[in-house]
């Protein structure tokens, strides 16, 4: 611009950006005292001696050292990833099934949509609630005739708990995983399996070089959403288990290890620490789906989804 | 969400192998076999999501005495509302007065903060706006449930304690990002020229968004009011941890207070589960479309 500045323009300008820097500042004062704060502030409370009650005070490296060296952060550790890893694989091929199922267009269709979205109004209490007293050996779903193979201790039992948790994390976000692939799947061009059909490709040859290939962008997705989402499964376990991760530390995921330890041992310095864990699990899983996929639009936070 | 023209792989098939009659028979019947297949799938599924629910209702008005002895699927012998009078005697009102409070003021806050950021980060495109922008970006990795602690200690030095602003600012500022993020998107979309326009007539900032941006906004504003009212309504890490005492206590918190409460009265704990949810339930009957473009807001683009 070659015209000289007015000091009406000058003004004008001073007035446009402190308009700009008073609607900014909320959202950034809000959102940096309780988000990015803490953040910083996890960390520095994982080197602190802190009771959750009186004042907090200096540890150095003992919160570390005895994190590191319990057995039951790495059990932690190692059942988050196996609720991880099960998830996935349990939730995806589903997803993707009731994905395709739903796109299509019909009132049957459009009325079972409408049914298996249903769980994800719930709160993962009422969830946990529900299905607790439904898995009861003895007055749940196991004392109708013909599910008598039910009336075992699915939650109760060390060895079965935690593919029930699965089971119900699953029940409750499978529905929100086949909403990204209807989604996916309604905008694949159609052309695509004009010119398929024409040429004579079958159904399986349809869905494997179409619109799987297609859906990549969906795929990476929804799975990055499952794999941050799973380290944050709290609410659903910890009613699952009445509030103990057990039976035994059958279902103790390191959310679960992490407030154990700090609202119930009140050791704060040692969950901070787990906490820390927690993050750096994120943030390193974060980058390795961005890497993987070439993906950089990352969204996740969504609790669980 | 941007939905494009559907594209249903079986219909699009359709009319082509219907103008083919000389398609080999073999086809026809792996086509007849998925659609078996997928078919029973989605309706095992049906079921499977179907029963806990069906289960769930008639439990809730199932006698205490028959849910020992019948038949968990059987419809009750007597229905009755008992279980319901049960929950709204025990605090129920309180309760549902809490989450009220705490959902309607939280997403009044969340919205208002974030439609005004989102305005800045999509009108400007100095270096500070952008990284303004990508502070939040990095908010999205940002998981709950690991910083609850510092959250913690900063609610009790703040001496919020067990109060109801003590889980409504953490679940404002938690739901900042993903808000800021789907309305920016929205924003973009809105031409330059409109802005510049409303400029030449010598419109401010502010007015410019109360006038333009705020309507032109509507459709991804009711998309964030519905997404973060669901959320926070259902959540229950913060209540669990920043509140305390049974009268700050919001819905999920009150059930698990039930449970202790009514113990193995597994009727009148599936009753204040159905009582929880029959807000969402309205509001899902009222704004499906809303609903669920809201909770796939940003994922789906």
């Amino acid at each position: 611009m070659t015209v000289p500045r007015t000091s009406y323009q000058d003004a004008r300008a001073w007035r446009r950006r402190s308009a700009g820097a008073a609607m900014a500042a909320p959202a950034l004062l809000l959102f940096g005292l309780f988000g990015v704060v803490p953040l910083l502030g996890v960390m520095v409370l994982s080197f602190a001696d802190w009771d959750g009650l009186g004042e907090p005070g200096w540890a150095g490296q003992a919160n570390w050292a005895a994190v590191l060296t319990d057995p039951g952060t790495w059990d932690a550790l190692a059942l988050t990833i196996k609720v991880m890893v099960v998830s996935w694989l349990v939730q995806t091929p589903i997803a993707l099934a009731l994905g395709l199922f739903q796109a299509a267009t019909g009132r049957l269709r459009a009325m079972l949509a409408i049914l298996w979205f249903l769980p994800l109004l719930l709160s993962a209490v009422a969830i946990g609630l529900a299905w607790q007293a439904l898995l009861d050996p003895t007055f749940g779903l196991g004392a109708t005739p013909g599910l008598g193979w039910l009336a075992r201790p699915l939650l109760g039992d060390p060895d079965l708990a935690l593919y029930t948790v699965i089971f119900v994390i699953a029940w409750q976000f499978i529905p929100f995983h086949a909403l990204l692939y209807q989604a996916g799947i309604r905008q694949i061009p159609v052309s695509l399996y004009e010119a398929a059909a024409i040429d004579g490709a079958s159904r399986t040859d349809r869905f494997w070089r179409i619109t799987l290939p297609q859906l990549r962008y969906t795929i990476v997705t929804s799975t990055t959403l499952m794999l941050v989402g799973s380290l944050t499964y709290f609410d659903l376990i910890f009613v699952l288990s009445g509030g103990t991760g057990g039976p035994g530390t059958a279902t103790r995921v390191l959310p679960l290890a992490m407030y154990i330890t700090g609202f119930q041992a009140h050791d704060m310095g040692r969950a901070s620490a787990i906490a820390t864990i927690l993050v750096l699990t994120g943030l390193a899983l974060s980058l390795v789906t961005t890497k993987w996929s070439g993906f950089t639009r990352m969204n996740s936070q969504q609790e669980g989804s | 969400m941007t939905t494009t023209a559907p594209a249903d792989p079986t219909r699009a098939a359709a009319p082509v192998t219907r103008h083919r009659p000389s398609r080999p028979p073999r086809r026809s019947s792996a086509h007849s076999f998925y659609r078996t297949m997928t078919g029973s799938a989605a309706l095992l599924w049906a079921a499977i999501v179907a029963v806990p629910l069906y289960w769930v209702m008639i439990t809730s008005l199932r006698e205490r005495a028959d849910f020992l002895t019948s038949s968990p699927l059987s419809l009750p012998e007597n229905s009755t509302l008992a279980n319901y009078r049960t929950v709204l005697g025990g605090g129920f009102g309180t309760y549902l007065f809490n989450s009220v409070v705490v959902t309607a003021v939280t997403v009044v806050i969340t919205v208002t903060v974030s439609l005004m950021a989102a305005f800045v980060i999509a009108r400007n495109s100095s270096r500070w706006a952008r990284w303004y922008f990508r502070l939040f970006l990095l908010g999205l990795a940002i998981p709950l449930q690991a910083v609850i602690i510092p959250v913690y200690l900063l609610i009790i030095r703040m001496q919020l304690y067990d109060s109801l602003l003590a889980i409504i600012l953490p679940s404002a500022a938690f739901a900042i990002p993903i808000t800021v993020m789907i309305l920016v998107s929205f924003l973009r979309d809105v031409p330059d020229s409109l802005f510049e326009a409303m400029q030449m007539d010598g419109a401010g900032e502010w007015k410019q968004l109360f006038n333009l941006a705020l309507p032109l906004t509507r459709p991804a504003i009711v998309t964030v009011v519905v997404y973060n009212g669901l959320q926070v309504w259902n959540g229950f890490l913060f209540p669990l941890i920043l509140t305390q005492s049974n009268e700050q206590a919001v819905l999920p918190l009150a059930l698990t207070l039930f449970r202790g409460q009514f113990g193995i009265d597994v009727p009148a704990t599936m009753a204040a589960v159905v009582l929880s949810t029959l807000p969402i339930l309205i509001l899902f009957i009222v704004a499906r479309r809303q609903l669920i473009a809201g909770l796939t807001a940003g994922f789906s683009k």
